[in-house]
């Protein structure tokens, strides 16, 4: 066996540029949006990482490279050693069984031609060897008692299911195949308030129950830091800081972070009061046309010339144990502000 | 832990029940509608009778137009009696015995033309849409060819190249057919292009399902309502199409009984002996109007949006 701690997932420089074509007739290349611009990280096994940041700035795009749903433009992706961004035809498709995805929508995730028992257990008719046919039947219905649905109603349609039950079934989908990773793009952004807390337990429990790693996709800070060991914050393309709970939420070094975190509701009353809110200067740009050197220099209230001329390199920087991609990175408290 | 357990045993409350009596899937969602609509319910009865006709005609009479010896000369265009309740026609046969009998002929042309179009245009266009690049274009490009040519036109065309001697309800279907599947194909292309963008379909090649289980499990369910629309008010087109051609004597060949045959016998006596001519025309205008209450009521049955 291997040992707990060892990389399950490793991306390295992971790029993807859609071309930006223009004219009918004649396509020409006129550009690349740079969806996702060289992104790096391990993923261990049992861990939670979250992944943050605004619209637009490539999260889903790197959830469907890690699930081979786009080929990337160049870089890696290794899931137990072995990179499924060149995988083709019976070795990718043994992959998958070890990386599966929950989508955003789930009312849009799910088949409305199709059963929820036809739904959960097409995996096994994908993959025939995992589960004898005889005892699909049984297993499906197993999955719907585990994330908390009345196994009686595996002949019932999508329809027939409210938000929050259908994100049970895409979980149980995504449990079938008995995958070490899950991706979670912004699982519980599509439900309401009162639900959200309970499909976020269930994902809890499930990974504590099967050992899972996640990776969360969340656009705010404050919905995965509950469940998130470390966090990566995003920006146009890049992870501008990764690190672990205190790290990001206590310590944070990048600006960027500083923005998000303070725009962040805090639950504690007092603290409120004092804490000073950083409200960032226009729009993000455009992925297509990014700022030359810091992506993040436009919005930037530390930039100097350096920023536009020198890429700052995702690295530890001294006076903080974490790594951060700012040539200023320093350690500012914006949630219990002085 | 135990925060969780409480939490989740609140799911409960995120169930719908008044949902759950509700029919299941999106055909028997139609099933609900069609059920109530009275234009599709006579719709029905009135092809059901059709087709009742055509699969038995000694139903509904006990002349068998297909027996010469029924034919009279010396009765020829005899107005309406007691005996020939539509009349008879130029050569003395019973007008009603032949309408009777030529059901069979519109029915059998209208449904195969109907089916084999929409199951080339269909198949086609599943693959043009989910494949796109140089399987799209080239399928495309193919299609926009056929598209050109007007229909019934080019049906006339190409029958009368072929000549009478190889005439029949066979070419008819075929001319059709060729002149019919490439708006099914791209009624289905589009529908496609719009299903297999869905995220349950990347939720499918996720899981590693194949071009195959994703185009018949997961594409082709979702894209298919607006083919059987089509194929459904087809039906009509089709009909009337045969009937135009065997008028103008491209289409069936005597001595096979069609209502546009019949037609085209009678309308040069068609002041001294009108019944011939307006019978087996108003069953062909009932049959098609049919068709068409059938088409539209399924229509409004599977998409709404289209009302
Ligand atoms: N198939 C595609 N072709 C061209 N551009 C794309 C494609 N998919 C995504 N993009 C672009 O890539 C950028 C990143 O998109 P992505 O969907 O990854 O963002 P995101 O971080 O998931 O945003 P959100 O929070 O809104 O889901 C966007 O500018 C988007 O327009
Ligand atoms: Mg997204």
């Amino acid at each position: 066996m291997t040992a707990p701690t060892e990389s399950i997932l490793e991306v390295r420089d992971l790029v993807k540029h859609f071309p930006l074509n223009y004219g009918v007739v004649f396509k020409r290349q006129v550009g690349a949006i740079k969806a996702v611009d060289g992104v790096s990280f391990d993923l261990r096994r049992g861990e939670t990482l979250g992944v943050v940041g605004e619209s637009g700035c490539g999260k889903s795009t790197l959830a469907k490279l890690l699930m081979a749903l786009e080929r990337p433009t160049s870089g890696s992706v290794r899931i137990n050693g072995r990179d499924i961004t060149t995988a083709r035809g019976a070795e990718l498709k043994r992959m998958r069984r070890n990386i599966q995805m929950v989508m955003q929508d789930p009312y849009t995730s799910l088949n409305p031609r199709m059963t929820v028992g036809d739904i959960v257990g097409e995996p096994f008719e994908i993959h025939s060897d995992v589960a004898p046919k005889g005892g699909r039947r049984q297993r499906v219905q197993e999955l719907l008692e585990v994330v908390g649905l009345n196994p009686d109603h595996i002949n019932r349609y999508p329809h027939q299911f409210s938000g929050g039950q259908r994100q049970r079934i895409g979980i149980a989908r995504g449990l079938a195949l008995q995958p070490e990773i899950i991706i979670c793009d912004e699982p519980v952004s599509a439900l309401d308030v009162s639900i959200q807390a309970q499909v976020m337990n269930l994902l809890e429990r499930l990974q504590n129950e099967f050992n899972l790693a996640y990776i969360f996709i969340a656009h705010d800070l404050s919905v995965v830091r509950h469940i998130s060991d470390r966090i990566a914050v995003m920006y146009l393309g890049k992870i501008v800081e990764l690190g672990n709970d205190t790290e990001i939420y206590d310590n944070p070094t990048h600006p960027y972070t500083q923005a998000l975190l303070s725009a962040v509701p805090v639950p504690d009353p007092e603290g409120r009061e004092t804490r000073q809110r950083i409200i960032l200067q226009g729009d993000p740009p455009s992925p297509a046309n990014p700022p030359s050197g810091c992506h993040f220099r436009t919005r930037c209230w530390k930039a100097q010339d350096v920023c536009a001329e020198q890429e700052p390199a995702l690295e530890v920087r001294p006076g903080s144990a974490h790594p951060s991609a700012c040539h200023f990175a320093e350690v500012r408290d914006v949630v219990n502000a002085e | 832990m135990s925060n969780a357990t409480v939490a989740e045993s609140a799911k409960d409350k995120d169930a719908r029940p008044e949902k759950a009596r509700r029919p299941a899937s999106l055909w028997s969602d139609a099933w609900h509608d069609l059920r109530r609509n009275k234009v599709f319910i006579l719709g029905s009865i009135l092809v059901l009778i059709l087709l009742l006709m055509a699969a038995f005609p000694s139903l509904f009479s006990s002349v068998n137009a297909y027996d010469p010896s029924t034919c009279d000369l010396s009765n020829a265009r005899e107005g309406i009696t007691s005996k020939h309740w539509f009349g008879t026609d130029n050569l003395g046969c019973d007008t009603y015995s032949r309408v009777i009998y030529g059901a069979r002929v519109s029915v059998i042309v209208g449904i195969a033309t109907s089916l084999i179009s929409a199951v080339v245009g269909g198949g086609l266009g599943l693959l043009a849409g989910y494949y796109s690049r140089w399987v799209d274009v080239l399928l495309s490009r193919l299609a926009e060819i056929f598209f050109a040519i007007p229909s019934v036109l080019g049906a006339l065309l190409f029958l009368s190249a072929i000549g009478r001697e190889n005439a029949g309800a066979f070419t008819v279907v075929l001319s059709l057919a060729v002149l019919a599947w490439p708006l099914i194909l791209r009624i289905m292309r589009a529908a496609v292009i719009s299903a297999k963008n869905q995220d349950y379909v990347t939720a499918a090649r996720a899981l590693g399902a194949g071009p195959g289980r994703i185009m018949l499990r997961h594409i082709m369910p979702n894209a298919i309502a607006p083919v059987i629309v089509t194929a459904t008010l087809n039906l009509g087109v089709f009909i009337a199409a045969e009937a135009g051609l065997s008028f103008l004597g491209v289409g069936v060949q005597p001595p096979t009984i069609s209502w546009g045959l019949m037609i085209g016998d009678a309308r040069r006596r068609f002041l001294e002996a009108p019944e011939p001519l307006i019978f087996p025309a108003i069953f062909l205008s009932i049959t098609v109007l049919a068709f068409v209450m059938l088409g539209d009521a399924v229509r409004d049955a599977l998409d709404p949006k289209l009302r």
